[in-house]
């Protein structure tokens, strides 16, 4: 049946964005759909046409292309990111003494929410069986932090104030009042990093004279399929590559709108025979606001579509991990739920 | 302009004087309304006129006391003042007491009623002054509330919130709110149809002393008085004559002497002649064996005409005055009854009943004033009887009627008509119920709601549409869209932003005004005039004034002086052209608002009065004084032009709306873009708004009520209004901004569920705080015994506290920060068991025996403590409160909905990782089904997404006011700009497939909100529990763990079906079987397989048969009816 469609390549490698809705969203080179193409899996020609770049790393994110992969594939990382690759957060709050104004249970999902510098690599999950509140955790799975603050009056304020920020000491409880307190062995294995919240200017509580906040917290491993708090990301998503062709040349007032249409960079105008000619520069720039397409007249001069198998990746890390990392743990996730799969094929068990 | 020296804040004179052209300039002067009137200002007004005028009043009609017994013995009262709000320490102490703290502590927060008296002790005249006679409830912020004219700062220093509104009363630790009722206006001829056809008029007569109901109507042709102490219909020309004006040909002049007029009104002076009576006399003869005898106490015995006499002057029309039995005016009143039946009768010139000129909405003071008086009355007549007793017995002390002056008696009236809202006067006649209600503190809006709530006095069951429809008068006055769907729909209303309630004014100074103006006195006239065509009838809060016979200059003149400020700003001035009167009121009740007045085709308000305003120069009530605004109610309105937008000038316009969309009330101000949606979408979020949850009031953490919801992460809506803006919704919000994707999602999504993102939830979207608390005194006794609390009990092995009692520290009572389990002990009281004084003679025992009453948690989720209050009561009780938290993250079936009337529950929560993304890798927290649009065409929904969605690139706040707001297109274009595509739908990739989805997603941020009702709160399952005493059926409800009933409905599909075992089942083995011995022989139950009627086990069988049934019998038994059961084998 594909057969009979001219374009079958554009169908199989493109999506295309239409006024009304995307065409050729799904993934269609199975092997034998197309008569004339061999889809079947070769891993040479995987290796060939498969390839990262990366586009753009600095400490808290990354942007990277993924080059002929399946969605599938591509999606499993994203997956993973978000909710597989473990990281170190807070769980168990014990609060010996809280005055201030946020409830305890509140104040327990504040502290769980700020990210825990610690390499979670180096650290075990908690065994869940022995499951009491006074558990106290070992070196190898449990960090365990303090945070200890009493609000007081700046005896130095001047009388007329009323800027809390001078009135008040201590009066904002940010997450550099954390300590970290080292169980065992840990203050000796982890000397060189130190463990305690990645950004210390998060807002905890705001207190007022005469309140305290008095709390152990235990932090320990987990994946954000759990909780979000365990995540090691603040989003990892990607996009397809915008694919821009213009199928006849645009040129005079005509171009000018076009650049309009699109993305600062996505067309540039060139001056061919004292005209301005529009060409497409660099489609990868572009949003995909469709605008060209509520011009009538533009609307059938140009073709917007996405490569299939071009992903662009963008992972904001945490910051508990840089990011290039937690991509390769994504990865080694991936692979080790390949391994257990594998292994689960080759038990005797299978029956 | 001169003075102004030519420029004023970079303006040119020229622009100066500009009448004021855009929209955004004008609006200014509602928050400068706002902040003078205010939303709750009508019912502060009103207590504050009761408490410093009203009062006065009361006392000045009842000042004078005197006693049967002894006539030189009299008091009088000189004075009268309500002091301001304390609290009596101990005997003769008090302090000032905050309203909070009479929250906390169940009080009242009232303030004494003193009296200056002057009374006879002896021979001795003695003036007492100061004296309290009782203690009146005091309304927040009114002008005897501590919290007046204090900073927020002080505010806060007495735990109060200042943005709190007001207006309501602390009554034994509730806040009661009266709310506003509305009622035909008083004193008003009202011309209408009866179910037959029949015109008629009908006037509710009301002063201080007495109320009455006059009725007119026409029976064959004829006129007849109606009056419900008159035992039957009397014709109306008699009445005429009874009240002096005997000839017929003076009668006929004053209801009008044109050909029509004269052939209607003939039938009845006919039979006024057949009936013989020609004078006075006979009328009044005639008229005394009609009066129907009622009051049979108490002055010398009257002849039936003397009775004919007082009825005439004091019970019809009773508000027309009649002094020394000159019933001139009185007279001249009914001619104008008779007329404008008679010329309703033409051509069916009705007066409507539900027109808001002819309602008066009676507020706080008023209801509080009737209660008052009679309460005041009661008192004296109280004294009175004292006196009358004591004053004969010959006593060593003399006669001092201040020892007998209580003040319970006052202020338990007072204290039990609020905190009950059964408003029942016997004087008038009047029981209402519902009248308080306690004021709802779920969220800011709902208490605003509250305040602003009108109910009517409509009853629900009637099936009439009438008071229930949407009145065109109601424009601008009443919120068109915020009120309650099912009974009382349309009967219960709210007021709108800017609308103003009238007190009560003298009406002396605007009398002498009217004759100044030409008015012709009503007195002085032979009668015909009143038809002349040539002169209107001035009317005066419904009593007839006179005449006069260039009523443009009347009203103009009047309306100046108005503007000029010589009249009070609230007395209106109307002419009704088809009835040739001109009404001129100054009554309390009517509604009223504030127009910009226009003059020429000009607005009088210009730029540099705006200028002023907003720089603070200049305040609403100089606009007010300089003749710039003008307050309108309903009747004035409807004689005015008034020009909705500034380029609808013309003319003949002499008014100028100051904002559009202040027709709107509290409520249907917090949605955007309402003129988008379907007129029912408002009205629902209008209900919805009030069950919001969020913040209640900057002292809520303060609070311990019995139930509270607060949100954990509130925010200020991305789209707001102007509305928002005015009643500081912003500060104390009650929802979340979401970011939506409009698309079908999993299924879970059918009839309006939403899909959640479980990352947002564990992020805190939705996240609530439930606070309950539970409430201990400990009492003492007569028997000088009290409750106790006891220490916990420990465990005999372990030396620890048993479970029950874990959670008590060593006095007995909860330590906060616990977590409470179910049935777990609170507190841990005990009470003795023997309360009562023993008897004389019974040996007193020696210690007191205790019996355990403690208070226990209930629930089916924990709750940790927040906060343990030990105070005392009142009465002297200790009284401790303890306040529960619950922190409840959203879960399947929890309810949410948005700012236009879309309510859904949570269908199904879904990991980030499968929710769809969109470029810029954004999740939505919440995914709507499109299925919610093309039914409820909640446009405005569509655009509060697009506005939020530019609002979130552009870093600001849009705005979504009703009849305004941002432009679609402007917003669109803002999308744009952010490279985002026009219409809000974005490119979106499935997060289960990682392909893109085929569809444009429309994807934003729109508000939403949590609603009160939580699955937590419903869930209920029963497989066994209790079951009633009586009937031995499992018991009913989910807070007695009941049973799920199968119904009738239910029964009959199952009988239709055929499962007789089923429902065998179901209706007696799951619920009350029970074995029974019946006797063969007999028929009857016995027992233990021995027939006692019978005496004889022989034919004993036992069968089963619902427990209810078994009752049946044994009641009907002690009937003396005897029910038999014939007992045959199965087989046979």
């Amino acid at each position: 049946m594909a057969a009979t469609v001219t374009n079958v390549e554009e169908i199989r490698s493109r999506v295309i964005l239409g006024e009304f809705g995307v065409k050729n969203v799904h993934t269609t080179d199975f092997p034998r759909n197309y008569p004339g193409h061999d889809d079947s899996w070769d891993k040479q020609k995987f290796k060939k046409n498969f390839r990262m770049d990366i586009v753009h790393l600095d400490e808290s994110s990354i942007e990277f292309d993924m080059v002929g992969i399946d969605a599938a594939i591509a999606n499993a990382f994203r997956r993973i990111l978000l909710a597989e690759v473990p990281t170190m957060a807070i769980e168990k709050v014990f609060i010996y003494n809280n005055t201030s104004i946020v409830q305890d249970e509140v104040l327990a999902q504040r502290l769980g929410l700020i990210p825990i510098k610690a390499d979670p690599r180096l650290f075990e999950y908690r065994n869940d069986v022995e499951e009491s509140a006074e558990e106290e955790g070992s070196e190898i799975d449990t960090i365990k932090l303090q945070l200890k603050i009493k609000c007081s009056k700046n005896p130095r304020a001047s009388k007329d104030s009323s800027d809390p920020q001078e009135l008040y000491l201590n009066h904002m409880v940010y997450s550099r009042d954390i300590q970290w307190v080292p169980i065992g062995n840990q203050a000796d294995v982890f000397s060189n990093s130190s463990i305690g919240p990645v950004y210390d200017d998060i807002l905890i509580a705001q207190l007022r004279p005469g309140q305290e906040l008095d709390i152990i917290m235990h932090c320990v491993k987990g994946i954000g399929k759990d909780h979000a708090k365990f995540s090691p990301v603040a989003t990892a998503s990607y996009r397809l590559l915008p694919e821009i062709t213009l199928l006849e040349p645009v040129e005079g007032e005509m171009a000018e709108r076009l650049k309009r249409c699109f993305s600062r960079g996505v067309i540039d105008l060139e001056d061919i025979n004292g005209k301005k000619v529009a060409k497409v520069v660099n489609s990868r720039l572009d949003t995909c606001s469709r605008e060209v397409l509520r011009h009538s007249d533009l609307k059938n001069l140009v073709k917007l579509g996405r490569v299939r198998d071009h992903f662009i990746f963008t992972v904001e890390s945490t910051g508990i991990l840089p990011p290039e990392v937690l991509v390769m743990e994504a990865i080694k996730v991936l692979m080790a739920k390949c391994q257990r799969f594998l292994n689960e094929l080759d038990s005797p068990d299978m029956e | 302009m001169e003075v102004l020296g030519g420029t004023f804040c970079d303006m040119t004179p020229q622009e100066l004087a500009a009448p004021v052209s855009t929209v955004e300039e004008k609006w200014k002067l509602l928050p400068a309304f706002l902040k003078v009137k205010g939303l709750v200002k009508q019912h502060i007004d009103s207590f504050n006129y009761f408490i410093n005028v009203e009062i006065k009043k009361i006392m000045k009609a009842n000042e004078k006391i005197t006693s049967d017994a002894d006539p030189m013995w009299y008091l009088k009262y000189l004075n009268i003042y309500v002091g301001m709000p304390d609290v009596e320490e101990s005997f003769n102490v008090s302090r000032p007491v905050s309203p909070h703290e009479c929250r906390l502590r169940d009080m009242t927060y009232s303030a004494p009623i003193t009296v200056d008296i002057e009374y006879t002790r002896g021979s001795q005249r003695i003036i007492r002054n100061a004296l309290p006679i009782g203690r009146m409830p005091i309304m927040l912020r009114s002008s005897n509330c501590v919290l007046t004219g204090k900073t927020p700062m002080e505010f806060s220093k007495l735990n109060e919130c200042p943005l709190d509104p007001g207006g309501y009363f602390i009554v034994k630790g509730q806040e009661k709110v009266i709310l506003i009722q509305e009622q035909l206006s008083k004193n008003r001829i009202i011309v209408e149809q009866d179910r037959k056809g029949a015109v008629g008029a009908s006037v509710t007569s009301s002063t201080h002393e007495k109320k009455s109901r006059t009725n007119m109507i026409v029976k064959q042709g004829r006129f007849y008085l109606r009056h419900n102490t008159l035992s039957e219909d009397a014709p109306i020309a008699i009445i005429f004559k009874g009240m002096g004006v005997e000839s017929d040909q003076e009668i006929v002049q004053m209801i009008g002497t044109e050909e029509h007029v004269m052939a209607s009104f003939a039938p009845s002076l006919e039979e006024c002649q057949k009936a013989q009576i020609f004078t006075q006399t006979q009328a009044l003869r005639y008229l005394g064996n009609k009066v129907r005898r009622q009051r049979m106490w108490g002055g010398p015995k009257k002849t039936k005409m003397e009775e004919a006499r007082e009825l005439l002057a004091s019970l019809i029309l009773t508000h027309v005055p009649v002094k020394e039995f000159n019933f001139r005016a009185k007279c001249i009143y009914l001619a104008v009854m008779v007329r404008r039946v008679i010329l309703a009768q033409g051509d069916n010139k009705v007066d409507d009943r539900d027109y808001y000129g002819n309602k008066r909405l009676e507020l706080a003071g008023q209801l509080l004033s009737l209660l008052f008086e009679d309460l005041f009355k009661k008192f004296n007549s109280e004294l009175k009887k004292i006196a009358d007793q004591i004053i004969p017995k010959q006593r060593a002390a003399q006669f001092d009627v201040v020892k007998h002056m209580r003040q319970d008696q006052i202020t338990n009236g007072m204290v039990n008509a609020i905190s009950t809202g059964n408003w029942s006067l016997k004087r008038f006649k009047m029981d209402r119920q519902g009248v308080t209600q306690v004021l709802s503190r779920l969220s800011y809006i709902s208490a605003l709601g509250m305040m602003t709530r009108i109910s009517s006095q409509f009853e629900k069951t009637r099936k009439v549409s009438g008071p229930r429809s949407l009145q065109p008068s109601q424009w601008g006055m009443l919120c068109p869209s915020d009120t309650p769907e099912g009974e009382a729909c349309g009967l219960v209303k709210n007021l709108a932003l800017m609308t103003h309630i009238t007190t009560d004014m003298e009406d002396g100074p605007i009398i002498k005004l009217a004759f100044n103006l030409g008015v012709e006195d009503v007195n002085l006239l032979c009668g015909e005039e009143l038809s002349y065509p040539s002169v209107f009838l001035v009317f005066l809060n419904g009593n007839i004034l006179g005449v006069i016979r260039d009523h443009y200059k009347l009203v103009n003149t009047f309306r100046l002086m108005r503007r000029a400020g010589f009249i009070n700003e609230f007395v209106s001035i109307s002419t009704n052209l088809t009835d040739r009167c001109v009404y001129i009121s100054s009554d309390g009740g009517r509604l009223c608002r504030p127009y910009i007045i226009v003059k020429k085709g000009l607005p009088m308000v210009k730029n540099k009065h705006i200028e002023d305003l907003s720089q603070g120069y200049r305040t609403f009530e100089d606009f007010l004084h300089e003749g710039l605004v003008e307050y309108l109610d309903v009747n004035e309105e409807n004689d005015c032009q008034v020009a909705l937008y500034e380029h609808m000038i013309t003319k003949d316009t002499t008014h100028l709306e100051i904002e559009p969309f202040t027709l709107l009330g509290v409520c249907a101000g917090l949605i955007p873009y309402p003129h988008h949606n379907q007129s029912p979408r408002n009205t629902y979020q209008c209900a919805m708004g009030k069950q919001a949850m969020g913040t209640i009031g900057y002292n809520q953490r303060n609070r311990i009520d019995t139930l509270m919801y607060l949100l954990a992460y509130p925010q200020r809506p991305m789209v707001k209004t102007k509305t928002i803006e005015l009643i500081d919704f912003e500060k104390l919000p009650a929802g979340q901004n979401a970011t939506v994707a409009v698309m079908s999602y999993s299924g879970y999504d059918i009839e309006d569920a939403l899909i959640l993102n479980k990352a947002s939830l564990d992020r805190g979207f939705g996240r609530c705080l439930v606070y309950k608390n539970a409430k201990c005194t400990l009492r003492r006794y007569t028997n000088q015994t009290f409750d106790k609390v006891m220490g916990p009990m420990l465990d005999a092995t372990t030396r620890k506290p048993i479970w029950r009692h874990s959670i008590l520290d060593a006095d007995g009572i909860c330590s906060p920060g616990e977590r409470v389990e179910n049935k777990q002990v609170l507190v841990n009281k005990s009470m003795p068991t023997v309360t009562q004084t023993p008897l004389e003679g019974s040996t007193q025992p020696g210690q007191p025996q205790y019996r355990d009453v403690p208070i226990s948690y209930k629930g089916s989720t924990d709750s940790y403590i927040e906060k343990v209050m030990i105070s005392s009561n009142a009465e002297d009780a200790f009284l401790i409160k303890i306040l529960l938290r619950q922190t409840r993250r959203p879960e399947i079936g929890d309810k949410f909905s948005s700012r236009h009337g879309q309510k859904g529950v949570c269908g199904l929560i879904v990991p980030q990782e499968d929710m769809p993304f969109c470029d810029t890798g954004i999740c939505p927290d919440i995914i709507m089904n499109p299925h919610g649009y093309p039914s409820r065409m909640t446009v405005g929904k569509l655009i509060e997404l697009l506005a939020g969605k530019a609002g979130v690139l552009d870093g600001r706040f849009h705005y979504g006011t009703a009849f305004g707001g941002s432009k679609v297109k402007d917003v669109c274009e803002d999308l744009i700009r952010y490279g985002y595509n026009y219409q809000g739908k974005d490119y979106v990739t499935s997060g289960i497939t990682g392909e893109p989805l085929e569809a444009y997603i429309y994807f934003g941020p729109v508000y939403y909100q949590k609603l009160k009702h939580m699955v937590l709160d419903k869930m209920h399952a029963r497989a066994r529990g209790p079951r009633a005493v009586l009937t031995r059926q499992p018991t009913e409800g989910r807070s007695r763990d009941g049973g799920l009933r199968l119904g009738e409905m239910e029964r009959d599909c199952l009988i239709g079906y055929g499962a007789s075992m089923l429902l065998l089942e179901r209706l007696m083995i799951s619920s009350d079987a029970f074995e029974v011995d019946v006797c063969g022989l007999c028929g009857l139950l016995g027992y233990s397989g021995w027939c006692h009627y019978c005496k004889s086990s022989c034919h004993v069988s036992s069968l089963r048969i619902p427990y209810a049934c078994k009752l049946l019998f044994q009641e009907m038994q002690s009937m003396n009816i005897v029910p038999r059961l014939k007992l045959s084998r199965y087989n046979e």
